[in-house]
Parts: C-alpha cells; structure tokens; sequence
C-alpha cells in the first residue's frame, strides 16, 4: 500500500479507511498536525498568545497532545497529577519526566507536577475504599480538581486534555443509552469558563480516533504508557469503546458520523419547533392511485404493485 | 514470527510469510482497536510479514472513567 498523498509511490504506515486514505510517516505527521489546527480553530480553542496546561497522564493521548501543540508552535506547560497507584504511578510519572526533559524542554516548556499522596495522606487506592466510590470515578474527580485548580491559580489561559474521538463517541453513547441529557451540554470540544474559579478546558484531538494518535506516537517515537490502568479493567467505557470499534469495522466512519453529528445539532439554533401532526398536514396528501396519505403523487405500495404488474411473468 | 501481544504481556509464536491482516484475524484482534509494528515501524494491514520479523501487536484502547 502507498501513500495517497505523496506524487513518488512511498510505502504507507498506515490505511484510514474513514478518510479514503493511507498515509506515509511525514504526510501522516502532517495529517494529524491539520486535524488538530482545525479542531483548535472551528472550535475557537486558543490562540498563540494564549498560556495553555496541558494535562498529562504518561499515556499515548496526552503526551501526543502536549507534542503536537509544541510542534504547531503554541506556548504549552503541562501538568501531571500522581495518584500514587504503585508501580502504574511510577512508571507513568517516569515517562511524563523523560518526555519534558528530552523534547520539551528544547521548547521551553515546563512540567508541574502534583503528588496526591502528599496532600491527603493517601493514595487513590484507599481514598476510594474509605469514599466507597469505584476508583476510576475517584481518579476522575482528583484529576478534574487538580487540573483546573492549577489552571486557575498559575494564570493560564486554557487548559487541554487528551479526549479524542473514541473517548468522546463512548461518552456520548453512555450519556444517550442512560438518556443523560444534562451531561450532554459538557460533550462540546470547547467549555468556557463560565465562572470565577472554573479554567477555559479544550479538547483539541477530537477529530482523531484513538488509533490515530498512537500510531501519531509510535510514527514520533514518543515514549508513553502501554500498559493500561489496572483500576481501569471492565469498566464501561472499555466496553462502550469495544461495540463502537467493531461497528468501525464493519462501516468505517461511523464513529466520527456519531459525535461530529451531535456537536452539528447541538452547535445549530433551534430550529423552529414544529409537532409531528403538523409536519404530516404540510407534507403529506392523498395517493392519486388510491386515496392513503403519502408526500409522492403515488404512494409507494401502488408505485411497488405497479411494477410488479409491469414484468411479464414467467 | 515472535509476536509480542499486551494486557496482559506475552508472546506468542506464528507461522509465516503472514499477512498483517490475516495474522490479527487469526488472533481474533480487531484493527481499528490495534497497531501492527514491525522493529520499530507502523505496517499496514496489505503488509506482507516474514517468519524471521519482530512482530509487536499494540492494544490502542485505554479504559479511565466515562465522567
Ligand atoms: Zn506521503
Ligand atoms: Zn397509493
């Protein structure tokens, strides 16, 4: 397989069905840097004037986030919370430190780092146990409160997160199975900062399917964490991501028709409500072959029985 | 071919000259859930791999909580 873009035949790296397309390592690069620069510019995300916080976990998303905003030229710090989930924790952390030290720091941006242990006095496996909550959930809330805590207190304009295609479709599944219609508003790639205390939060990978972005770090040798979470195994959102891939497979895009079709619908005024009574008085009229309501001058039953009267039989 | 396969860590010993597709279907691994890398390089799914290549299958999925 060759590149799609490249005039000389060079060998593709990778085939992305949903686009027509197979990419090379550079045009890849490029394909990847594109989508971003467009999430950040139709969602109105930053600028690059603007201080962005970069929260990063030591996984493939977020140090491929904080990589991609340096090489487009933004003014990116990155924050890493530790959560002091043994050897997961350590290793994650010693990726975040190699990543800052080798690569970012040639960029002049910084790494922040917040150990939790140190502030409460345990680590996330007991704080769940004494709030009974399941851990992931009490993973979220730490991260969510840290991030935007800093963000706020250090003056930074925005602050990213590593969310990305598949992150967002299975939330948005969740969120539509369990009709959780006021979770639904915060699915939008761009939340202001609405209050006094509450940071500007973006989500600049949201055009990238999960695939993408760790053939994004694998194609830039960045350094991340493969294994996954241990407090993370059979959770729903594994779940959730498993039926929206095998779907993926079968029709490629539908991943990107599910979220990007609701962030259109949402981003659209209302559109002046009208009832299903009074859509069917505009619409529909009597078949002129036999009298029941159809929007065709022929319904489609006669349109059917006319045709098959019309093949001479055998 | 040795391929190295993830969550949890292992290997696993495949007959070649196998092509990437064939070896994830034979794995019962979907592919827009994996990357294919052969030494230190992505392949793509019409990729033919030989008996004598390293071969590591990468899981791209991460869990973390639906909030
Ligand atoms: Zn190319
Ligand atoms: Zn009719």
């Amino acid at each position: 397989m060759n590149c799609t873009k490249c005039p000389t035949s060079t060998k593709a790296v990778i085939s992305l069905p949903r686009h027509n397309a197979a990419f090379c390592k550079d045009c890849f690069t490029t394909f990847v840097h594109e989508q971003v620069a467009r999430a950040i510019k139709s969602f109105k995300m930053f600028t690059p004037a603007d201080r962005i916080l970069v929260a990063v976990s030591g996984g493939k998303d977020s140090l491929a986030l904080w990589h991609i905003l340096l090489n487009l030229g933004y003014r990116a710090d990155a924050l890493y919370v530790n959560l002091g989930i043994g050897s997961y924790s350590e290793e994650s952390h010693r990726k975040v430190q190699h990543y800052a030290e080798t690569v970012a720091a040639a960029h002049s941006a910084t790494l922040l780092v917040h150990v939790v242990e140190q502030e409460a006095g345990a680590g996330i496996r007991e704080l769940a146990n004494i709030l009974h909550r399941p851990t992931c959930s009490t993973c979220g809330t730490i991260k969510r409160y840290q991030f935007n805590r800093a963000a706020v207190e250090q003056n930074y304009d925005v602050m990213a997160t590593g969310h990305n295609l598949d992150d967002e479709a299975a939330r948005l599944l969740g969120n539509v199975l369990h009709w959780q219609e006021e979770y639904l508003d915060k699915q939008s790639p761009t939340l202001p900062a609405s209050v006094e205390g509450f940071a500007k939060k973006v989500k600049p990978l949201c055009r990238l399917s999960e695939r993408e972005i760790a053939a994004y770090a694998v194609v830039n040798r960045i350094d991340y964490i493969v294994e996954e979470c241990p407090m993370a195994k059979g959770s729903k959102m594994l779940l959730y991501k498993e039926v929206l891939n095998r779907l993926e497979t079968e029709s490629p895009g539908t991943k990107q028709r599910f979220y990007w079709g609701f962030l259109d619908k949402q981003n659209k005024p209302d559109a002046p409500t009208e009832s299903m009574a009074e859509k069917d008085q505009r619409t529909l009229a009597p078949c002129l072959s036999c009298g029941q309501p159809t929007t065709a001058d022929t319904c489609s039953y006669c349109k059917m029985m006319a045709k098959a009267k019309s093949v001479p039989a055998r | 071919m040795i391929v190295q396969l993830s969550h949890p860590q292992r290997q696993v010993e495949i007959k070649g000259p196998k092509r990437t597709k064939e070896l994830l279907r034979e794995l019962n691994l979907v592919i827009e859930a994996h990357l294919v890398i052969r030494g230190d390089d992505l392949v793509t799914e019409d990729e033919m791999l030989a008996d004598a290549d390293q071969i590591e299958i990468r899981p791209v999925i991460s869990g973390g909580s639906l909030g």
